[in-house]
């Protein structure tokens, strides 16, 4: 339902920030991150920055899968 | 008024050309004898144009002729690789060029708003100019009617073109199963360099149209290969309407690849950003090519050799059977069926 | 632990060898419009095994406005003196006669937008004109219309309002899974709204309905993780709240966005298209903020229309039919002429289908038959 892509932090003035997209560069909001940083992913929704990223690898998710299927087995279910 | 005393005047802007257009300037009076000598033939004039007849006479020696038109209302005027007076030429020459025959000569029908600045009317004459000294093509021809203000958006374009056939008669009937699909470079380059132009003229964007015309690398591909089957640029509804509509049409089953297909990566960022999907994106200095198996790296090599293809690919072919639908490979191995597209493109949260 | 990086390959060949243990056909639900885009548009549908299953829920805000919603949307475009600012989203949904692209074409001015911001600008820029926001969407979307709302505050806008659409995702699924008429093996959970509202939001429906949630994002190979997870659970027995997208979604959510959208609105009951009337599911703009409420600012249509004769989306977006069990799918209602709220957006099933799938009355292209890379 909400599209939304990873875009770097290249500028930040306040609560206005430069994202730049693969060399698309567009002003968007940051008010929704905490203390905003030139060099942050971010993911960009609709002109506004809503997460900070701590990753934006896909390869992440694939470590990530391995974890959770060693900590399903060991824990079982949630209670 | 003799027409031979303008010449000096060549390319020089008149001290009016500051000024707006007024519907007077589309009367056919003075004003409009006025537009013609100051304007218009300083950058479009040829010995056929200069004549200012109502009609230029085109010495054919074909034949057999193709015959085309086109609007263009795009907006803004001016984008970035291109603007409406480029896209008018580009679009004609381009339309004759991928039916396989060479553009003669093109016929201009300008529709412009009361008031419309006249600076920027002579930078799109410009335009026109250099694209169809480009194209190797002349505008014989033209006409200009100024409108009231509210009744239309700064300025239409129309062209007609006339062309000779220079091979064989390209038609999608010819596609059969087997052919090889080419396309000579990056798609979705121009719908997203427009629209952001358009919607998001904030957006700083590396982006630019693909805009170009295409006759001489058509040219080059069917006076070696004439066994080409067809050939079609991929406008308005991008590489899937083109390859959707083929396989629907002639009931063939179609298969794209993906991965195969050019497209730079900054488009790609673009478009995702804007919930586009970049087959169904226009460009316009493409032409997508169905050629027999055995001249397709032939026809990918021509094109690679020619400035407009350098990163060309085969990125698809007709299969022997299947279902009459174009499927797309996808990038994770994946296959999905392509539709045409439904039309009007907008960007989107969802 | 050496991480260690798998192909997607291996997560297809990994769900093909789980997924015959199953023993029957599992059916997983996503409630994200661009999760139902992208495992099509990516082709991870035709990879899945036979018995996994792959349904969608009402995840498109779009999809789940109502009618009677969108003939208001439509009443205030049409209305002297008015810009109404959408996302492109809005533009070819069809209320109970007509679009926002049909009142367009008969003078209304409408603009579409890309940010909330934007139509703040307007209406710096159109002083002498009333400049109303059509805002859809669910978590993701309401921070942004916050914001606005908080902006127009800020500069005294006189001439900015807002009507809201804004849904929650949660009551929709407890409404669908106490219907009791769905059935369904866990839920593909939607990356982005979970970025807002934190992962631990979903926790409720593993605790009360025994049934497993993946947070994953919107690659086709995140999908491809994620049901891969509910399968294993499945298997497992033993329901789980699994985050497969850690660099976005924290259990707690952005905690600003929380705080914006808690500030502006207040939780409001709404009819959803193919759900009917979910209590406290929506979210309206609180009485301080008023003076930005298109709702109080306009005298609107109040009428709910029903739903289309015939159509079957309320079964589809309960995950009960598939598009091309309706008998006007493809053939009546088409993305042009759409009858139902599933073809209404891009993003909606039914259109997802029309899109992505061959039809009318053809399965999908079957999975991982010979893949002849043409070169």
């Amino acid at each position: 339902m909400c599209l939304a892509v990873p875009a770097q932090l290249v500028e930040v003035d306040g609560d206005q920030a430069v994202a730049c997209l693969h060399g698309n560069r567009l002003s968007i909001n940051v008010s929704l991150i905490h203390e905003p940083r030139v060099g942050d992913w971010v993911l960009l929704h609709a002109g506004f920055a809503i997460q900070r990223l701590e990753g934006t690898d896909l390869e992440e998710t694939w470590a990530i899968l391995e974890d959770l299927a060693a900590a399903a087995a060991e824990e079982g279910g949630d209670p | 008024m003799s027409l031979i005393e303008h010449k000096p005047l060549e390319r020089r802007a008149a001290p009016s050309e500051q000024g707006r257009i007024m519907l007077a300037h589309g009367g056919g009076g003075q004003l409009t004898d006025e537009l013609i000598n100051h304007t218009i033939l300083p950058r479009l004039g040829n010995a056929d144009l200069d004549e200012l007849l109502d009609a230029a006479e085109v010495t054919l020696v074909a034949a057999e002729v193709a015959l085309t038109i086109d609007s263009y209302v795009v907006q803004p005027l001016q984008f970035p690789g291109g603007d409406i007076g480029r896209l008018s030429i580009c679009g004609t020459v381009n339309d004759l060029a991928v039916t396989g025959a060479e553009p003669l000569a093109i016929a201009l029908s300008m529709i412009v708003a009361e008031g419309f600045d006249r600076h920027l009317l002579g930078q799109i004459l410009d335009s026109v100019r250099a694209t169809a000294d480009e194209a190797d093509v002349r505008v014989v021809t033209g006409d200009t009617k100024v409108v009231p203000a509210t009744a239309a958006d700064g300025i239409y374009l129309t062209t007609a073109g006339i062309g000779r056939r220079i091979g064989p008669r390209l038609h999608p009937r010819q596609i059969r199963p087997g052919d090889r699909i080419l396309i000579n470079g990056p798609i979705a380059d121009h719908g997203l360099a427009v629209m952001l132009a358009r919607e998001m003229p904030h957006v700083q964007s590396p982006l630019r149209s693909d805009i170009a015309p295409l006759n001489s690398l058509i040219r080059r591909i069917l006076e070696d290969v004439p066994t080409v089957a067809f050939m079609r640029d991929p406008t308005r509804g991008g590489l899937a309407g083109v390859v959707a509509e083929v396989a629907q049409r002639q009931k063939l089953h179609v298969t794209i690849d993906e991965r195969q297909i050019p497209l730079r990566p900054e488009t790609w960022h673009a478009a995702e950003m804007l919930g586009l999907d970049p087959l169904e994106v226009a460009n316009e200095g493409k032409v997508v090519a169905f050629v027999r198996p055995d001249t397709a790296e032939q026809v990918l090599q021509i094109m690679r050799d020619h400035p407009l293809g350098r990163e060309a690919a085969i990125i698809g072919q007709v299969d022997d059977d299947g279902p009459p639908v174009c499927e797309v490979l996808t990038r994770i191995g994946g296959r999905r069926v392509l539709h045409k597209p439904y039309g009007e493109q907008l960007p989107r949260i969802c | 632990m050496s991480r260690r990086v798998l192909e997607l390959q291996q997560v297809i060949q990994r769900l093909h060898e789980v997924a015959p243990r199953l023993g029957r056909t599992a059916r997983f639900m996503e409630v994200c419009g661009t999760h139902t885009v992208n495992a099509f548009r990516s082709g991870l549908r035709s990879l899945l095994p036979d018995n996994v299953q792959l349904l969608s829920g009402p995840g498109c805000p779009v999809c789940v406005t109502s009618q009677g919603e969108i003939d208001r949307i439509i009443h205030l475009a049409t209305q002297p003196n008015v810009i109404l600012c959408t996302y492109g989203d809005m533009i070819r949904v069809t209320g109970s006669t007509s679009s926002l692209a049909d009142a367009r074409a008969a003078g209304a001015d409408i603009r579409v937008i890309y940010s909330t911001l934007d139509a703040v600008q307007i209406a710096v820029g159109n002083p002498h004109r009333q400049v109303v926001l059509a805002a859809v969407g669910f978590e993701t979307t309401t921070p942004a219309t916050a914001i606005a709302i908080l902006e127009a505050e800020r500069l005294e806008l006189d001439n900015f309002t807002v009507l809201a659409s804004h849904k929650c995702i949660l009551p929709a699924l407890e409404a669908l899974l106490d219907s009791g008429k769905v059935q369904v093996d866990g839920f593909v959970c939607p990356g982005h709204v979970a970025v807002v509202t934190g992962a631990e939001v979903f926790r409720s429906i593993v605790h009360r309905y025994r049934l497993s949630c993946v947070i994953t994002g919107f690659e086709g190979p995140q999908i491809a993780a994620a049901l891969l997870r509910l399968t294993e659970l499945r298997l497992g027995g033993m329901p789980r709240l699994e985050n497969l997208y850690p660099q976005a979604v924290s259990p707690e959510g952005n905690p600003r966005a929380l705080a914006a959208i808690a500030r502006v609105f207040e939780p409001v009951d709404a009819v959803w298209r193919g759900l009917g009337m979910l209590p406290e599911s929506a979210l309206g703009i609180r009485a301080a903020f008023s003076e930005f409420d298109a709702r109080r600012r306009f005298d609107l249509p109040e009428h709910e229309p029903p739903e289309p004769r015939g159509c079957v989306c309320g079964s589809v977006i309960t995950g009960r039919a598939s598009p091309d069990q309706c008998p006007h799918f493809a053939v009546a209602c088409t993305p042009a002429h759409p009858i139902g709220p599933c073809m209404v957006s891009s993003e909606g099933t039914c259109a997802a289908w029309f899109k992505y799938a061959a039809h009318p009355r053809r399965r999908a292209p079957s999975p991982l038959h010979e893949q002849e890379v043409p070169t």
